[in-house]
């Protein structure tokens, strides 16, 4: 098999770890919410594609139309409800951080166990665009391919509103120097809460891009959530070029190594990576000091 | 907990019970408790295979109104008691098993799921005198854990007979002439992967099969195609992986958008699932897995029927059957014994079989259900008992496996 067409299946799994980093990095780089429910909106996005798909054929891409906007108002709520008392309250970026870390631990079980509940522990899957797609001279699994795209669409998207947008100048800003944003007039509860909001509709995109080619359970969000912090990380706190190319980097270096050097060794290559990044560049690739 | 129905025919016979003078002795009901993963790791697997089998369980018997015991001279229905959750925690559900045993003081305790939290409870269940009817569990040695242990019992083959049964359906092949001696064996990294692959790996080589292509990838993988495709330029007639239900599945999506189409394709649990054959239709048929059933014996196809009727969730192809099968043996060895004495019922569960269950005939004797399916495979959207090809009800195996 030659290296290049390794390095491909790489970058298509690495297109989902940057778009589910993206959604984290919104609500840990901008709204300042270490949100360890992350994953937990994801598993509910793929179980509500699960469902949509399996109960009524709808589409899991034109479910998302129903999905995303859900988890948009659902995480707009959470921020104005939960977080919004704790920011008001915390007087160092580190004490919301903290604080929010707890909270958001609490909320990871409540909707996991909601979730135990309402859609019982089982193992899901459900076959969408499992064929081969030929691209470039090699095959991959067209729904992962779906899944890159999508994220890439996504991804794209984000990058356009935070760059040439007053309302991505703005959540820059913020995510760079709170105080001097609010200075300047943005509203930073407001952007806040929207940014949040968006970062949760990301998860829902890529919870239902995952559940096209894995199988999910009420369990599976905190794998995806400790993803997210390490791409995030790796990429820069509030740099979504960062998430990107770390994501990248991330699902490229897992396929070269279990291709050439074991598959069981995979997990300690992605971690390897996170601690050499961390410890030469300890603002992350992409980060500021 | 209980249906409404089950509710009402558990009064009336209380009522019942209240006026007769015979049964002023009697309890009221059979006092059932268990512990087991509500949440955490182990729940997928206690949902899929044990879960269900324990609803309906209960659900029947009192729908029959209950348990015949002789020395109370009447039927008396079952009540779950406790249902607890031990959060996949094995500290957790020691002290569970022991609150079940003296303070709820329930009058039998259904076993937990897994080979581990089953081993790990065994000393307890030992020490009270509580029947314990393993099924999720199986150990290389069973022999010496029942002698330890005699409350015990197993209902799955140690895990080198699994490969036996498997290599036998090679053996046949090879020795047609139909596949060739290059296998590649894949295996999930924790601790049921390992043994597997040991296992598997000593028995293949010892065959004479030359393993081209062998490999473990962590638990939870996202991707597994680059080891498919690996496999699918090996040159190996005969695919093996020791594999948990999230890499059973991503491993068949792979193989069939990679086009691999080895002449023996083989994946371990989760293979057996109903979801698995109604995630991959048709395509499925030809897949070799753990396991096996024989949906003709007697009662299996009511019994399928009522499951998915009770619960929404289709039993799978290998331990949930068994799982209602070892509650059979347990309310027939209670008639039996004619007495809600525990020892007595231990007696009677080892020594008064075979008992009539949805899986055959099953007898406990040595405490090991003996003979019973290692291989089983997907045929017509059914996964049926294929290995060892002598237990009565086995299939001919589908070979070569069509093209996904």
């Amino acid at each position: 098999m030659p290296v290049i067409e390794v390095i491909f299946g790489g970058v298509i799994l690495g297109g989902l770890y940057a778009l589910v980093a993206m959604g984290f990095n919104l609500q840990y780089g901008v709204a300042r919410i270490v949100n360890l429910a992350y994953g937990e909106f994801l598993m509910t996005a793929a179980f509500a594609a699960f469902w949509m798909f399996t109960l009524f054929g709808v589409n899991p891409i034109l479910g998302m139309f129903l999905s995303v906007p859900a988890a948009f108002g659902a995480n707009w709520l959470i921020y104005r409800v939960l977080m919004t008392p704790l920011a008001r309250r915390a007087r160092t970026r580190d004490q919301l951080e903290g604080e929010t870390i707890l909270a958001t631990f609490g909320l990871l079980f409540v909707l996991r166990g909601a979730a135990t509940i309402a859609f019982t522990a089982n193992d899901r899957y459900y076959d969408y665009l499992g064929e081969p797609l030929r691209l470039l001279g090699f095959t991959f699994a067209a729904n992962r391919v779906l899944a890159f795209a999508t994220a890439g669409v996504i991804a794209t998207a984000v990058w356009v509103v935070l760059q040439f947008t007053r309302f991505g100048v703005a959540l820059r800003a913020l995510a760079i120097d709170p105080v001097g944003a609010q200075l300047v007039g943005v509203d930073v509860r407001r952007l806040s809460a929207l940014a949040f909001a968006c970062g949760g509709a990301l998860a829902a995109a890529a919870g239902t891009l995952v559940s096209t080619f894995l199988s999910f359970n009420p369990a599976i969000g905190i794998e995806f959530t400790m993803k997210a912090l390490v791409v995030v990380i790796m990429g820069g706190i509030g740099n979504m070029l960062g998430s990107l190319a770390a994501g990248l980097m991330l699902g490229v270096a897992e396929a070269l190594c279990s291709y050439y050097v074991d598959s069981g060794l995979t997990l300690a290559v992605a971690y390897a990576l996170f601690l050499i990044v961390l410890v030469v560049r300890p603002r992350g690739l992409f980060g500021t000091a | 907990m209980d249906s409404l129905l089950g509710r009402i025919s558990f009064i009336a016979l209380a009522m019942a019970a209240a006026s007769s003078a015979l049964a002023a002795d009697a309890p009221k009901s059979i006092r059932i408790g268990y512990a087991i993963s509500l949440s955490g790791v182990n729940a997928q697997g206690a949902a899929t295979t044990t879960l269900p089998g324990y609803d309906l369980w209960v659900k029947d018997v009192n729908d029959k109104g209950g348990i015949m015991v002789k020395e109370f001279g009447k039927r008396i229905p079952v009540e779950v008691v406790a249902k607890y959750d031990d959060t996949s925690n094995a500290e957790t559900l020691l002290r569970l098993e022991e609150k079940l045993m003296t303070q709820d003081k329930v009058d039998f305790v259904l076993p937990p799921w897994s080979t581990g939290f089953n081993l790990a409870v065994a000393p307890i269940f030992a020490k009270y005198g509580y029947p314990q009817l393993a099924v999720t569990a199986n150990a290389n040695d069973e022999e010496q854990l029942v002698k330890q242990f005699p409350t015990l019992f197993f209902f799955l083959n140690q895990p080198m007979h699994f490969g036996a049964a498997l290599i036998s359906v090679l053996d046949t092949l090879k020795s047609a002439g139909k596949i060739n001696d290059k296998v590649v064996l894949l295996s999930v990294g924790d601790q049921f992967g390992a043994e597997f692959a040991a296992g598997f790996g000593a028995g293949l080589k010892g065959s004479g099969y030359d393993i081209v292509l062998q490999k473990s990838y962590p638990l939870g993988a996202a991707d597994l195609t680059n080891e498919i495709k690996e496999a699918k330029s090996s040159g190996a007639d005969t695919f093996i992986a020791g594999s948990y239900p999230p890499d059973t599945f991503m491993l068949a999506g792979t193989a069939i958008t990679q086009g691999y189409n080895p002449k023996v394709y083989y994946t371990a649990v989760g293979t057996a699932f109903a979801e698995f054959g109604g995630a991959f239709k048709g395509k499925a048929d030809g897949v070799f897995g753990i396991g096996g059933w024989d949906p003709n014996l007697p009662g299996a196809q009511d019994y399928y029927k009522r499951q998915v009727a009770l619960t929404g969730h289709a039993p799978d192809g290998w331990a949930s059957p068994v799982t209602y099968a070892s509650l059979q043996i347990l309310v027939q060895a209670i008639e039996k014994a004619g007495t809600l004495d525990r020892k007595k019922v231990l007696d009677a569960i080892a020594n008064d079989g075979p008992w009539d269950t949805i899986s055959g005939p099953i007898d406990l004797k040595t405490h090991i259900r003996e003979k019973q399916w290692g291989v089983g495979q997907w045929q017509n959207g059914q996964f049926v008992g294929v290995s060892p090809s002598d237990m009565a009800g086995a299939q001919p195996v589908m070979f070569p496996k069509p093209a996904w």
